[in-house]
């Protein structure tokens, strides 16, 4: 069965989607974020280095992971916004910046929370932490500038320019602990595996897949408001039953 | 093991906690604020069309 992708890329069609699904998402969530706190605080064994401190990992690196993973989607999004002038694209990557923003707060927020009784320092100017941080900033900045454009397709353009370019940082970040000599240690996992304890990989796993559904679920409920907020003007937006009702029903 | 010597992490507490409380934190803020942004939506989407009836 042919499915008609095309469909789902006009406002109308994903609104009624993004709706069904938020819930899915929502739940998955929930239940991954209980298996993964369970197993990485009741499975996962001591570490012989670290002690308990390391626990900060099963929050920090997928956070860390998201941020940069959510800022090559937005700015994909913008990309596809720009080029094809589709409206939904760019509601999209409105959509997700202020979640990556968020991961990309928590990430730095643990990070330092980590790097004061490992290191002995809050925060150091290195490759791996100032180019997170640029991160932090391109997302604001990304934000802020769409919010300063009163028309809302020029504010899109404009900002897809930002994203679009504040894109090279990602790789920068993630290369950042190869390239230069920094206080950050190198990726434990690779593309050719890892030598982490098996216990502490499903933790890091589940987590990581926790804060991915986590950030679809708050993405696309934020995407419907943003939705209609954009299409108010039109003959559908009006004739929706969340619209037409008048009690508090949702 | 016992319940304070989970909570006290081995000498850890304030990094590992601090670390988990401040994502819960931002976790149920970011979904309250998207779920008062979606109230506020069809509030106003709500008033425009009463507004609109009224001309």
């Amino acid at each position: 069965m042919a499915i008609n992708w095309f469909k789902y890329s006009a406002p109308t069609t994903f609104y009624g989607l993004a709706g069904k699904l938020v819930p899915w998402f929502a739940g998955v969530s929930a239940i991954l974020f209980v298996v993964g706190l369970y197993i990485g605080f009741f499975v996962a064994p001591t570490d012989a280095v670290q002690s308990e401190a390391y626990r900060i990992m099963f929050i920090h690196v997928p956070t860390s992971i998201l941020s940069m993973f959510l800022y090559l989607v937005m700015a994909a999004y913008a990309a596809l916004g720009l080029i094809f002038n589709t409206r939904l694209s760019s509601m999209m990557a409105t959509a997700l910046a202020p979640t990556g923003a968020l991961f990309t707060f928590i990430a730095l927020w643990s990070g330092a929370l980590w790097g004061k009784p490992m290191w002995g320092a809050w925060w150091v100017w290195d490759a791996r932490l100032t180019s997170e941080l640029i991160l932090l900033f391109l997302y604001l900045g990304f934000i802020s500038l769409h919010a300063s454009i009163d028309d809302p397709r020029r504010a899109d353009r404009a900002s897809a320019l930002l994203a679009i370019v504040g894109s090279v940082n990602v790789p920068i970040i993630y290369f950042s602990v190869k390239w230069w000599n920094t206080l950050h240690q190198g990726a434990t996992i690779k593309f050719s595996g890892t030598s982490m304890q098996i216990a502490m990989q499903h933790a890091l796993f589940t987590m990581l897949l926790a804060c991915w559904t986590y950030a679809v679920a708050v993405t696309l409920l934020r995407v419907r408001s943003i939705i209609l907020e954009r299409e108010r003007n039109t003959q559908w937006v009006s004739e929706l039953p969340e619209v037409k009702l008048d009690g508090g029903v949702q | 093991m016992s319940w304070s010597e989970f909570f006290a992490m081995k000498g850890y507490a304030f990094y590992v906690w601090g670390s988990y409380g401040m994502a819960l934190l931002v976790f149920i803020v970011e979904i309250a604020m998207v779920r008062h942004k979606r109230k506020i939506t069809l509030q106003q989407l709500r008033l425009m069309r009463d507004a609109g009836e009224e001309e």
